[in-house]
C-alpha cells in the first residue's frame, strides 16, 4: 500500500441515518492519489449517499470524512473546489448547447474568467466533443452526455472525481472511450471513485468496495475479490433445455446457487469432485441433456451474487 | 401462424434527423425480441410508434392482430409500455404506486396483490413498501418502475432498457419474471444497453442510425461476426492488455475476469504469433485458445466506422 501521505480520501466509521433508517453503517476506507476505487453493490445499499456525503452535499450522521485534507463534517463547502462530481442522475441543462453548459458550470465551480475560455476548450476536446459545441445537449446521445458531463465536472481540475453509475444505459462503445478518459485522468493522478453495476467495468478499477445494506461486505483488487469465491466450487454447465436444468440444479442437494451466464449456467457447489460425478447423471436421468460441466475461475459477477445474498440471507428481513 | 408483432418499413423523421428508416421485423407469439444498438440508434423511437404513443411517417404496424394506425385503441389494450423514464408518483408509497397502476390497468384485487407481492420479492424490495418513492436509491426506483408495469398481465410487453442502474442479482430476479411471463405466452420486445441479457433473446435485431443491420437468433448472429475471438488466460491480464493493445491483426482488447478477451482478424495465424510475443515479454500466462465470440463482439464489429 502507498504511505498515508498519498492518501486523498479518509473514511473512518461513517454512518448515516435517514430518520430511524440507517442507511450507511460504520464504513470506514482510504483511497489513495491516483487511484480507481469502484464503488459497489446492490440497489440501495449506500454507494450515492456515501458519494453525496464525500462531496459535502449531505452530513453524516457519525464518523470522519476527510477529503482532499478538508474535514467534510466541519466544512462541507470547504471540499468543493478540490472534488468533481457526477450525480447519478443526469444533471445538465438539456435546453443548453453543449458549451453553454460548460460556461455554466466554469461559473459555478468558480473557474477565473481569465482562463475559462482555455479550460472550456480542453474540456470539449477531453470529452471528443468537437464540432458538437452548439449542439443542444437534449439532443445528444446517450454517451455524449455522459462525456460532456465529465467535461464539466472537471473544468477546475479536481484532485478528486465522484463519477456515480457514469455509465448507466450507455452503449457498450461509448462505455470503453469513457473508460478510457477515466484511466487518462487516473494515469495525471486524479483520484477516480466510480460506482457501477457492470461487473466488466469492476475489472477495470484498481481496488473495489462491495457495499450491501450500508455495509463494507468486501474490499480488495479484482483478482482478491475473486478469489473470495473458492477456487474449484464454481461449474461451468452447458445444457439442453437451459431453463430445465437450471430449475433442477437450484433445488439439489450440494448445489448452493445456480444462475445463468449468458448461454450457459455457473453452478457454485459444495464439492467439485463429487458434482462432477454427480450433477451429469442426475440431469441426464431427468431428460436434461449435459454437454458439458467443467471447474472455472469466479468472475467479479459470482462475487457479487454470493456476498449480497449471504449478506441478506444473514442479517434477514426488515430488522433495520 | 400469424405473426404477433409486424412492423413493415416503419419510418419516423425529425426535421434532418432520420430517427427511423424502413424498418421491418416481425415476432412471434411467446418470443422475446431484442433491440440493441448504439445510442441514437432508434431503439426508443420504434418502441413509442409501436406503443402508439408517437405517430409514425410511413410504414405499418400490427399488434395483437389489430392495425396499430387504424386500431390504436383496442392496440392499447392489449400491450404495456415501460418507457425509459417510467412516470412515478415521488409523493406517493412504494404500495401506493403499484395500487395506482393496478387500478389504472383493471388488475382484479386477489391477483394485484399475489402480483404485487411476487414482484417486490422478486425486486428485494418487500421492506420498503412504505416508503416513499421520491425517497428510494436510483435502481430502487427503476426496479418500481418495472414492477408497475408488470403488475397486469398483457398480450405484448415493450420494455425499453429496463433494467438500467438495476443491480445483477436483480437483474437475474428481474429475466426469470420474463421468463415465466413468456411460459404463458407473452410477447416480449425489449431493449438493453448489457449484451449479456441480448443473448438471452430468442432473436435480436442490431440497429443503427435508424436501419436494420443484422436480425436473427444470437447463435446465428455469432456465427456472422468477422474475424475471431480469443481468450487468454493470466494472473498478469493488465500488463498482457498493455502489450497486445494495437498489436498486429488485433482490433480491440478487453479485461476479463482472470485474462483477456481479443478480437483479432484471423485466429490461426494470430494465436501462434501473439503466443511468441508474450513469451518472449516475459508475462506469465496459462492458456491461449480461440472462442466463441460474444454478442458485444459481434455489435462493434458491425458498429464501429459506420
Ligand atoms: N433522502 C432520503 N431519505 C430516506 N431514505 C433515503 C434517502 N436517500 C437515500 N435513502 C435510502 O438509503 C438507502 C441507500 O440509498 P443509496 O441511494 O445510497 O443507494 P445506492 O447504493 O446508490 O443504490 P443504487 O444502486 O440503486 O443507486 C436506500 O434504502 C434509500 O432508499
Ligand atoms: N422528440 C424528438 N425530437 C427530435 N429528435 C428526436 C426525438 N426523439 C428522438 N430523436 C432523435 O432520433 C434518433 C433516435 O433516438 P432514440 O429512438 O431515442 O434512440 P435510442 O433509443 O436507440 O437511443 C436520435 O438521433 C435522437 O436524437
Ligand atoms: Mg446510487
Ligand atoms: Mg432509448
Amino acid at each position: 500500500m502507498p504511505n498515508d501521505g498519498n492518501i486523498s480520501v479518509r473514511v473512518d466509521g461513517l454512518v448515516k441515518r435517514f430518520g430511524s433508517f440507517t442507511a450507511v453503517d460504520r464504513v470506514s476506507f482510504s483511497a489513495y492519489r491516483g487511484e480507481i476505487l469502484g464503488f459497489l453493490g446492490p440497489n440501495g445499499a449506500g454507494k450515492s449517499t456515501v458519494i453525496r456525503i464525500l462531496c459535502g452535499l449531505l452530513r453524516p450522521s457519525e464518523g470522519s470524512v476527510i477529503v482532499a485534507g478538508v474535514d467534510v463534517g466541519k466544512d462541507p463547502e470547504g471540499v468543493r473546489h478540490h472534488i468533481g462530481y457526477m450525480s447519478q442522475k443526469f444533471s445538465l441543462y438539456n435546453d443548453l448547447e453543449v458549451s453553454e453548459n460548460l460556461r455554466f458550470f466554469a461559473g459555478l465551480y468558480g473557474v477565473d474568467r481569465g482562463i475559462a475560455g482555455d479550460r472550456i476548450r480542453e474540456a470539449i476536446s477531453l470529452a471528443g466533443l468537437q464540432g458538437h459545441e452548439h449542439d443542444l445537449t437534449g439532443t445528444l446521445a446517450g454517451g455524449w452526455k455522459q462525456r460532456l458531463a465529465l467535461g464539466c465536472a472537471l473544468l477546475h481540475r479536481p484532485e478528486i472525481l465522484f463519477l456515480d453509475e457514469p455509465t448507466s444505459g450507455v452503449d457498450p462503445m461509448s462505455r470503453r472511450q469513457f473508460w478510457d478518459l477515466i484511466h487518462g485522468m487516473s494515469g495525471r493522478g486524479v483520484t477516480v471513485f466510480v460506482s457501477t453495476h457492470y461487473m466488466d467495468e469492476a475489472e477495470y478499477c484498481d481496488r473495489l468496495v462491495l457495499m450491501n445494506r450500508g455495509r463494507v461486505v468486501a474490499m480488495g483488487t479484482p483478482p482478491e475479490l475473486r478469489h473470495l469465491v473458492k477456487k474449484g466450487a464454481l461449474l461451468l454447465a452447458k445444457c439442453e433445455p437451459l431453463g430445465t436444468a437450471l430449475q433442477i440444479l437450484q433445488g439439489s442437494p450440494g448445489v448452493a446457487e445456480a444462475a445463468v451466464f449468458g448461454n450457459s449456467l455457473h453452478v457454485r457447489v459444495e464439492q467439485a469432485e463429487d458434482a462432477l460425478v454427480t450433477l451429469p447423471a442426475m440431469l441426464e436421468s431427468r431428460g436434461v441433456k449435459c454437454v458439458s460441466l467443467k471447474p472455472i475461475e469466479a468472475s467479479l459477477e459470482d462475487v457479487f451474487v454470493q456476498l449480497a445474498g449471504e449478506q441478506s440471507a444473514v442479517r434477514g428481513g426488515p430488522d433495520r | 401462424m400469424e405473426p404477433e408483432i409486424a412492423v413493415e418499413g416503419l419510418s419516423k423523421r425529425f426535421g434532418p434527423v432520420s430517427a427511423v428508416d424502413c424498418l421491418s421485423f416481425a415476432v412471434n407469439r411467446g418470443e422475446i425480441f431484442g433491440l440493441v444498438g448504439p445510442d441514437g440508434a432508434g431503439k426508443t423511437t420504434t418502441m413509442r410508434m409501436l406503443a402508439g404513443v408517437m405517430s409514425c411517417d410511413g410504414g405499418r404496424m400490427k399488434v395483437a392482430g389489430h392495425d396499430v394506425a387504424a386500431n390504436a385503441e383496442a392496440v392499447k389494450g392489449s400491450i404495456s409500455y415501460m418507457p425509459q423514464r417510467f412516470g412515478l408518483y415521488e409523493d406517493l408509497t412504494v404500495d401506493e404506486n403499484i395500487r395506482f397502476y393496478a387500478d389504472l390497468f383493471g388488475v382484479a384485487r386477489t391477483e394485484r396483490r399475489e402480483r404485487g407481492a411476487m414482484l417486490l420479492k422478486a425486486a428485494g424490495m418487500t421492506e420498503f413498501r412504505d416508503r416513499l418513492a421520491g425517497k428510494l436509491s436510483g435502481g430502487m426506483k427503476q426496479k418500481l418502475g418495472l414492477i408497475c408495469a408488470l403488475i397486469h398481465r398483457p398480450r405484448v410487453l415493450l420494455l425499453d432498457e429496463p433494467t438500467t442502474g438495476v443491480d445483477p442479482v436483480s437483474r437475474r430476479e428481474f429475466w426469470q419474471v420474463l421468463y415465466s411471463l413468456l411460459a404463458q405466452g407473452v410477447t416480449i420486445i425489449i431493449s438493453t444497453a448489457y449484451l449479456d441479457e441480448a443473448e438471452r433473446c430468442s432473436r435480436l435485431a442490431l440497429l443503427h442510425k435508424g436501419r436494420l443491420l443484422l436480425c436473427d437468433t444470437p447463435e446465428n448472429l455469432k456465427k456472422r461476426m468477422p474475424g475471431a475471438t480469443v481468450v487468454v488466460s493470466s494472473p498478469q491480464a493488465r500488463d498482457l492488455r498493455e502489450l497486445l493493445a494495437g498489436a498486429e491483426g488485433v482490433s480491440t482488447v478487453i479485461l476479463v475476469g482472470a485474462g483477456l478477451h481479443l478480437v483479432v482478424d484471423d485466429a490461426d495465424r494470430r494465436v501462434p504469433e501473439l503466443k511468441a510475443r508474450i513469451q518472449s515479454a516475459g508475462i506469465a500466462f496459462d492458456e491461449i485458445t480461440a472462442s466463441e465470440p460474444a454478442i458485444e463482439d459481434l455489435f462493434v464489429a458491425y458498429v464501429q466506422g459506420r
